[in-house]
C-alpha cells in the first residue's frame, strides 16, 4: 500500500481484484485477437529466423567440436579442430594477412569515401550526376567488378600498366607481387563499396546547421580549419559507427582474394574467411572451418557489442 | 471481415509458414530404394551434360532411354552436373546426392576417407568386364582398406600440349618436341621472341593448380611429392632435381622472358591463350585438345601432345563414378549395371564412335569415346576401333600416345588439396618474385608439407 492510498481506493480495488479472473482474461483474449495478425507475422518472422539464423549459428558452433562426414552421426572431438587450426602455419597468416587488410581499408576506405562526400557536399552543380558516378559501382556484381579489376591490373597489357608505359611510369607487378597484392585488392574494394559510405556521410554533412559554417567563415577559419573543427567534430558519431562497421565488414574479407589472387602470392592474400572456405569446401573438413569461424565469431562479436553500445548510448 | 475468420487465417498462413521451412528442411532419403512404382529401382545418376552441350547431351538422352528399354527393371533418373566439392557435401547432408556420381581422380581418396561412398567390393564381382580395367585406376578407387569404391570411367595423364603453327612460325620443327626441360626452354624462348604478347610456356599458380600441375612436373623427374616413411607420411619432394626444375621455371620466367608477365594463371587463362594463338606450350591431358577447338574454334591441325618433359613419370587424372553410401544393395546393383552398360562395355563403343564420328567431334584421342582405361582384350578392342574411325590428325598426339606407355603415371598424394594449396605457393614464388629462392621455397614447403600429412593413417 502506498502513502496515497486511502480506505476506500483500496477497497475498490480489492473488489476489482475479486473479478480479475474472469476480467483479465476477457482482456487477454481481446487483446489477443486485436493483435493476432502482429503476432502471427511476429511468429513467422521468429521460426524464420531461427531456421534460417540462429540455428545455423548453433550448429556451426557445435560442428566447431565435431568431426561430419555426413553419413554417419558427428563424432565429437573436443578442442581437437581447434588444434589442427593452430598447427596450421596459414592459421597467423591469414589472421595477419586479415589484419593488413582491414587496416588499409581502414586509411584507405574510410578516408576516402569521406572525403569524396565532402566534396560532394561543397558541389552546387551536377550534385546528383556526381553522386550517382560515386555510387555506380556499388550496383556492379561484386564478381564482375573483380574481374574488370584483374584485367586493370594485367601487368602485360592491362589498364594501369598500359598508362604507365605511355609516360613512361613504373610497371608495378600489382596482384603478382606479395609487396603490393594485398593493397591491390583494398584498391578494388575502396571502389566497389564506396557508394554507400559516401551516401551515409553525405547524409550526415547535410545535417550540419549552415550557422556553424558561416561563424567559422567570419571567424576567418581556412578549409582544413572548417574541416577539423566543424564537419569532423559535427559528424563525428557516424563516423565512429561506420569505422565499426567498416572493421567487421572488412574483416570478412573473401570476394576479392578469391577472384582475384586465389590467395596467392605465396599466401600474401590469404585471409581469415578464405581459410574458411578451404577448409571447408576444398579440403571437405567442415569440423575445422567451423572452429575458425566460431574464432573470426568472437572476434567480430567485440566489435559488433562495440558498435551496439555506441548506437544505443548516442540513440 | 469476422475475428474468427482472421484467426484462422493467420493460425493458417502461421501454419503454413512453419510447414514451409520445415519441409525445406528436410531431406528426402530414400532408404529402401524401390521408389519407383511398378517395382522398378529408381536410380538419380549425375553427369548428364549441360544444354549447352547438344551433341553430348543428345547421345546422353538417348542412351537412358535405350538402357531403360533393354532394362525394364530400372528407372535412371539423370541430373545435370559433374563433380563440384563446393556442393558435394550439402546435397550429401540433404539427402540430394544422387545414387551414382560421377568424380574426378582427385576425388575418390578423399571421399573413401571421410566414408562418403558405398562399398562395391562384392556388388563389382557381377560385373563382366572389371578384371581388364588397368589396375592403377582401380588402385584410385581402392581405399585403405583394400575394398573397392568406384570405377574409374577416362583416364588422362598429363603431357605437353603445345601450338604446331606458333612452332612452325619460331622455326621449330612441330614433329620433333621438346623431350626435356632444357629443350622446352629453349622452345620458349624462340616462341616468345615472335613478339606481339606472345608466351613461350604458361604455368599455373593460382587456386592449388599450381601445385597440382608441380606435382606432375616432380613426377616427370622421377621425384615423388609425398612418400610414406614407416607408418607416416611425409614430403619427399625436396630433391635437388625438383630445384633444378623450379630454377628452369625462374629462368624462363625472369631471364627468359618466355613465360609471360601475368602470372596466377589458372586452366581457363592458359587455354584463352592457346586458343587464341598467344601460347606456345602447356602441362595439359588430352582432353584440352577438342575443349580448345571447340570452345576457340580451333584445328585439330594446329595443336600436338608430347609426352611431359623429362619423360620419367606423369601424373594420372581421369573420372569414374561411386555410389551414394546411403543407396541400398537394389540401388547399388542397379547403378552399377548403368555404369557397366554405359562406360565399360568396349563392345558397345563402336555405335558411340559413330556418332561422334557423324557429328563431326573427334575421335582417336585417348579419351572418350575412346578411353585409355583398358588392358588385355579391352585395349586391343579400343585401339583397333580408334585407328578404324580417327577423324583428327592422330600423327599430331602419336608422341604422347607412345610415349605414355613408357612414362609411369603416379597418382596423387595424399591430402591433394592441401598440399597442392602448399605447392601453389612455390610456384608463385618462382613466377612472381625475381629474387626467389628455389631452395628457400622448397624447404618451406616441405614443413607445411610434413605437417599437413603427419596424421594421415
Amino acid at each position: 500500500m502506498t502513502a496515497v492510498d486511502t480506505p476506500r481506493t483500496v477497497r475498490a480495488r480489492r473488489s476489482e481484484e475479486d473479478t480479475a479472473p474472469s476480467r483479465s482474461s476477457d482482456r487477454f483474449r481481446r487483446r489477443l485477437a486485436e493483435n493476432l495478425t502482429a503476432y502471427g507475422l511476429l511468429g513467422g518472422a521468429l521460426v524464420v529466423f531461427a531456421v534460417f539464423s540462429w540455428y545455423p549459428i548453433v550448429r556451426g558452433v557445435l560442428l566447431g567440436f565435431q568431426q561430419v562426414d555426413f553419413v554417419g552421426s558427428p563424432e565429437w572431438v573436443g578442442i581437437d579442430n581447434f588444434r589442427t587450426l593452430f598447427a596450421d602455419p596459414l592459421f597467423v597468416t591469414a589472421w595477419l594477412n586479415t589484419l593488413e587488410f582491414t587496416a588499409y581499408a581502414l586509411v584507405i576506405g574510410f578516408a576516402v569515401p569521406f572525403a569524396v562526400a565532402v566534396v560532394l557536399n561543397e558541389l552546387r552543380h551536377a550534385t546528383a550526376y556526381f553522386r550517382l558516378v560515386v555510387y555506380l559501382p556499388v550496383m556492379l556484381p561484386p564478381i564482375v567488378a573483380a574481374l574488370l579489376w584483374k584485367w586493370f591490373y594485367d601487368p602485360g597489357p592491362g589498364l594501369f600498366n598500359s598508362a604507365l608505359g605511355a609516360v613512361g611510369g613504373p610497371q608495378p607487378q600489382w596482384l603478382d607481387s606479395t609487396s603490393t597484392a594485398m593493397i591491390s585488392l583494398v584498391l578494388v574494394s575502396t571502389w566497389a563499396n564506396m557508394g554507400s559510405a559516401t551516401l551515409i556521410y553525405l547524409a550526415a554533412l547535410q545535417t550540419i546547421p549552415g550557422e556553424l559554417y558561416e561563424a567559422a567563415e567570419l571567424d576567418g577559419a581556412s578549409v582544413w580549419q572548417r574541416l577539423r573543427n566543424v564537419t569532423i567534430p559535427q559528424t563525428r558519431f557516424v563516423l565512429a559507427m561506420m569505422l565499426l562497421l567498416q572493421v567487421v565488414a572488412t574483416m570478412q574479407v573473401f570476394t576479392e582474394p578469391y577472384v582475384m589472387t586465389g590467395g596467392g602470392p605465396e599466401d600474401s592474400t590469404v585471409t581469415v574467411l578464405l581459410l574458411i572456405y578451404r577448409y571447408a569446401f576444398v579440403y571437405n573438413d567442415f569440423g575445422t572451418a567451423s572452429a575458425m569461424s566460431v574464432l573470426l565469431f568472437v572476434v567480430l562479436g567485440v566489435f559488433s557489442a562495440a558498435y551496439l553500445r555506441l548506437s544505443s548510448r548516442e540513440g | 471481415m469476422t475475428m474468427s475468420t482472421k484467426l484462422r487465417r493467420t493460425v493458417v498462413l502461421t501454419l503454413a509458414a512453419g510447414l514451409a521451412v520445415a519441409t525445406a528442411s528436410c531431406s528426402s532419403d530414400d532408404p529402401d530404394g524401390a521408389a519407383d512404382s511398378g517395382g522398378k529401382v529408381a536410380i538419380t545418376v549425375n553427369g548428364r551434360p549441360p544444354a549447352t552441350q547438344a551433341f553430348e547431351r543428345r547421345v546422353f538422352d538417348a542412351d537412358v532411354a535405350e538402357f531403360e528399354a533393354t532394362h525394364p527393371d530400372i528407372d535412371v533418373q539423370p541430373k545435370e552436373g559433374f563433380m563440384d566439392p563446393k556442393t558435394f557435401a550439402a546435397k550429401l547432408a540433404g539427402g540430394q546426392l544422387e545414387d551414382v556420381y560421377y568424380v574426378y581422380f582427385t576425388d575418390p581418396a578423399a571421399i573413401i576417407a571421410r566414408r562418403q561412398a558405398a562399398d562395391i567390393t562384392e556388388a563389382v564381382k557381377e560385373l563382366p568386364s572389371v578384371g581388364d580395367l588397368q589396375p592403377d585406376l582401380l588402385k584410385i578407387f581402392t581405399g585403405p582398406d583394400g575394398k573397392l569404391y568406384g570405377l574409374p570411367t577416362a583416364n588422362y595423364s598429363m603431357g605437353l600440349l603445345y601450338n604446331r603453327t606458333l612452332f612452325t612460325k619460331a622455326g621449330l620443327d612441330p614433329d620433333a618436341p621438346p623431350r626435356t626441360w632444357a629443350e622446352v626452354r629453349t622452345a620458349a624462348r624462340k616462341i616468345s621472341a615472335l613478339g606481339d604478347g606472345t608466351v613461350g610456356f604458361a604455368d599455373l599458380s593460382k587456386n592449388n593448380q599450381g601445385g597440382w600441375h608441380l606435382t606432375a612436373e616432380i613426377y616427370s623427374t622421377g621425384g615423388d611429392v609425398v612418400t610414406k616413411d614407416g607408418d607416416k607420411y611425409r614430403a619427399a619432394f625436396n630433391t635437388p632435381a625438383t630445384r633444378e626444375l623450379l630454377q628452369t621455371f625462374k629462368d624462363m620466367r625472369w631471364t627468359d622472358n618466355s613465360m609471360g608477365s601475368k602470372q596466377l594463371l589458372e586452366i581457363p587463362d592458359v587455354q584463352r591463350m592457346m586458343g587464341a594463338g598467344k601460347l606456345g606450350m602447356y602441362i595439359a591431358a588430352p582432353d584440352n585438345v577438342p575443349t580448345l577447338v571447340k570452345q576457340f574454334e580451333g584445328r585439330y591441325e594446329d595443336y600436338g601432345l608430347a609426352p611431359m618433359p623429362g619423360g620419367t613419370g606423369t601424373l594420372i587424372g581421369g573420372e569414374g563414378y561411386m555410389l551414394n553410401p546411403k543407396a541400398s544393395p537394389a540401388k547399388i546393383k542397379a547403378g552399377l549395371t548403368w555404369l557397366q552398360w554405359k562406360f565399360l562395355d568396349p563392345a558397345r563403343y563402336e555405335t558411340v564412335i559413330k556418332k561422334f564420328v557423324a557429328d563431326k567431334l573427334p575421335v582417336g584421342l585417348d579419351t572418350p569415346p575412346t578411353p585409355d582405361i583398358w588392358t588385355g582384350a579391352g585395349a586391343a578392342t579400343v585401339q583397333a576401333l580408334k585407328t578404324q574411325y580417327a577423324n583428327i590428325p592422330v600423327e599430331n598426339f602419336r608422341a604422347f600416345t607412345e610415349g605414355s606407355r613408357t612414362v609411369r603415371g603416379k597418382i596423387e598424394p595424399v591430402n591433394a588439396q592441401q598440399v597442392y594449396a602448399i605447392l601453389d605457393g612455390v610456384m608463385q614464388g618462382v613466377l612472381t618474385n625475381e629474387d626467389a629462392d628455389p631452395q628457400q621455397l622448397l624447404d618451406a614447403a616441405q614443413k607445411k608439407v610434413d605437417a599437413a600429412v603427419a596424421t594421415v593413417k
